[in-house]
């Protein structure tokens, strides 16, 4: 059974997001462990890719910093399966299709399922090609989370018709980064999703303070914050640990406050 | 319902973000292709501004030397802005005219694509942006300058490679933010569906038009069809109209830079592997995790760590050959065009003549050979001079 449900039960959720293998594997597996501790109900972990195009500049060289630090999906998996051991909130990935392709899907579900990841995020994977993977995904367990845009319009309630896990609202156009004013109807978003199906929706990109947190979090279950917390990631380097979840208690703080 | 496959290959593997504006321009594409007006008014820019049909020549000296197969060369090099880029962005930017777009952006590897793009965006009244990764702006500073004299904003791509696959990568973010009054004029028949089959047949004009000036001189079809292949578009515009032709043998030509057992290559279909990503899935150079490989050539436009999927399904069912060309094979080949015809090849074209001068010791005197001059070579001048040990910049 997925993990994803517990993650909204009681209270909005504040998802955190970081990239796996910045700056290196142990850093990466301390930081899940204290993001949970720090409040975070869900957690988000990045499988570094070369090119992660829906990705701004804070996030993309998180990925360049964690290739050339020598993470692999396989050392990736091994992390999480030791950080699985004391972490009991629900993890998902966050990658891009070719990663999970090219290392085998069938192959990939199954390594999801043994490390206790409960669900995918596939930024460049749409509802008219989720056939890809959602199949193997449904297979081993693991939710292929859907993503919905500003853009999306008519195309909201064929999504959420067949989505798992929790609905990821994409809050602005353009890549993920900090923003200081989200003008996006988000309400409007998660009310035609609600209509469709009973499914938690979380709103991520361009989130950085507890206030913006809130605020999105009031009008959906959750939100979602990555570029803030892999900056804190850029400038503390292995010392990042307590800043990092010092951000977190404060930000889960916002969206339940 | 999959959108756009050529067998197993294309797709639309985009964000969500885009999804609206990718079917946004396959239902105005859908609609534009067959509207009389639109036909007339490219058939026009075709003629009357971008010189069309491209001459078809027959290369005497060539075809003496190598004592082969009668050589004809499809000038695409003459083409205004020098390159067969123009046919398609021709075809892309008055298709967002008629969409209401004010904006075109686009990326770029030598320079080309993003010349034609400028050049038209001024002729319509456009805003244009190109994307051109940071080390290709050095390798084609020229180019650089000539976009901003079309009045276009060039933006230097500092991220991965820094070179055409950023220059995509950055061109994709880029419109994900910004695409109700704005088009990415992609220039190969690559990314996500539509753009792979409104590139193609915004170029199967060369064919078309081979098939043509060669019925007239020769009153038969071409034994052999050659052409270079980053992306794939002039190979594609060059081979599509011969492609149910059986007896035409269609050759692709891919940079293999310093050799294909070298990791400093370009050549996907040797040494690429199937894989998805820029919207499309299809062969790339990627190691054994995806991540996509940094690959090499001398030339800035075949330097491109994927292939277009048409090709790539061209290539599985064997319908046409792609052959590694070496960095000292095309210099060699742009020496040879130069000093035996008198035509200076862009150095993506010259990958496409050393194969030529291979293939031509493997036919016979009654046979007939056209080779694709996609573009022509001043760009490359420059930097065929420091290859050779001559340090002028220019």
């Amino acid at each position: 059974m997925s993990r994803i449900p517990q993650a909204f039960k009681d209270e909005k959720a504040f998802i955190a997001f970081v990239t796996g293998g910045d700056p290196d594997l142990a850093t990466s597996k301390e930081l899940i462990i204290e993001m949970e501790k720090a409040g975070a109900d869900l957690i988000e972990i990045g499988i570094p890719f070369s090119d992660p195009i829906a990705e701004g500049p804070v996030i993309q060289e998180a990925n360049e910093r964690a290739l050339a630090a020598g993470c692999t999906t396989d050392k990736l998996f091994d992390m999480v399966k030791e950080a699985r051991k004391e972490v009991s909130v629900p993890m998902v990935f966050l990658t891009y299709v070719n990663p999970i392709f090219t290392y085998g899907t069938e192959k990939f579900m199954e390594r999801c399922k043994e490390c206790g990841i409960d669900g995918l995020i596939v930024p460049d994977l749409p509802y008219e090609e989720k056939e890809e993977i959602s199949g193997v995904c449904d297979a081993y367990d693991i939710d292929l989370i859907s993503l919905i845009a500003p853009t999306s319009h008519e195309r909201i309630r064929m999504i959420a018709k067949e989505a798992k896990g929790f609905v990821y609202c994409v809050s602005s156009l353009g890549v993920t980064g900090v923003r200081s004013k989200i003008e996006t109807d988000i309400s409007s978003m998660v009310k035609l999703v609600k209509e469709t199906k009973d499914i938690p929706c979380a709103v991520g990109f361009g989130i950085s303070t507890p206030e913006q947190a809130k605020e999105m979090a009031d009008i959906s279950d959750g939100a979602i914050v990555g570029s803030a917390i892999v900056k804190i990631v850029a400038e503390h380097g292995k010392n990042a640990v307590k800043p990092v979840a010092d951000y977190v208690r404060e930000m889960k703080a916002g969206v339940v406050g | 319902m999959k959108q756009g496959r050529f067998g197993e290959f294309g797709g639309q593997y985009v964000p969500e973000t885009l999804m609206t504006a990718v079917h946004e321009v396959e239902a105005a594409y859908e609609h534009y292709k067959k509207d009389p007006e639109f036909i007339k008014e490219l058939d026009d820019l075709y003629k009357n501004y971008a010189g069309r049909p491209s001459l078809l020549y027959y290369a005497e000296k060539m075809t003496k030397d190598l004592g082969g197969p009668k050589i004809y060369l499809k000038r695409e090099d003459l083409n205004h802005t020098g390159s067969h880029k123009i046919n398609n962005v021709l075809g892309q930017v008055l298709l967002a005219k008629k969409m209401g777009k004010t904006r075109v952006i686009a990326e770029t590897g030598a320079g080309q694509h993003g010349v034609a793009t400028a050049t038209v965006a001024a002729l319509m009244g456009m805003e244009c942006e190109i994307f051109m990764g940071e080390e290709d702006t050095k390798r084609q500073a020229l180019n650089v300058f000539r976009m901003e004299l079309l009045g276009a904003k060039v933006h230097p791509v500092t991220s991965g490679t820094r070179t055409l696959k950023d220059a995509v990568n950055e061109t994709m973010r880029e419109w994900a933010s910004r695409m109700d009054d704005t088009l990415y004029v992609l220039g190969s028949v690559m990314g996500p569906h539509p753009f792979p089959t409104i590139v193609r047949d915004f170029q199967k004009i060369i064919s078309k038009e081979i098939k043509a000036q060669l019925q007239e001189k020769e009153g038969r079809l071409p034994d052999a069809v050659v052409a270079c292949v980053g992306g794939g578009s002039n190979a594609m515009g060059a081979f599509y109209e011969f492609i149910p032709h059986e007896s035409v043998k269609l050759y692709g030509c891919e940079a293999a830079g310093l050799g294909v057992d070298n990791p400093k290559n370009a050549a996907t279909i040797a040494n690429g592997s199937i894989g998805i990503f820029h919207g499309m899935k299809s062969l790339f150079c990627q190691n054994e995790d995806g991540q996509i490989a940094p690959v090499y050539s001398i030339s800035a436009g075949l330097d491109y760590p994927g292939i277009g999927p048409e090709h790539a399904q061209l290539a599985e069912i064997k319908r046409a050959k792609y052959v590694p060309v070496t960095d000292e094979e095309a210099v060699e080949a742009f020496e040879y065009l130069s000093r035996v015809e008198g035509i200076i090849p862009a150095v993506e074209s010259a990958h496409a003549i050393a194969y030529a001068r291979k293939l031509a010791k493997e036919m016979t005197k009654d046979q007939i050979m056209v080779v694709n001059v996609s573009g022509r070579g001043d760009k490359d001048v420059a930097a065929i001079a420091r290859y050779r040990g001559v340090n002028i910049y220019e």
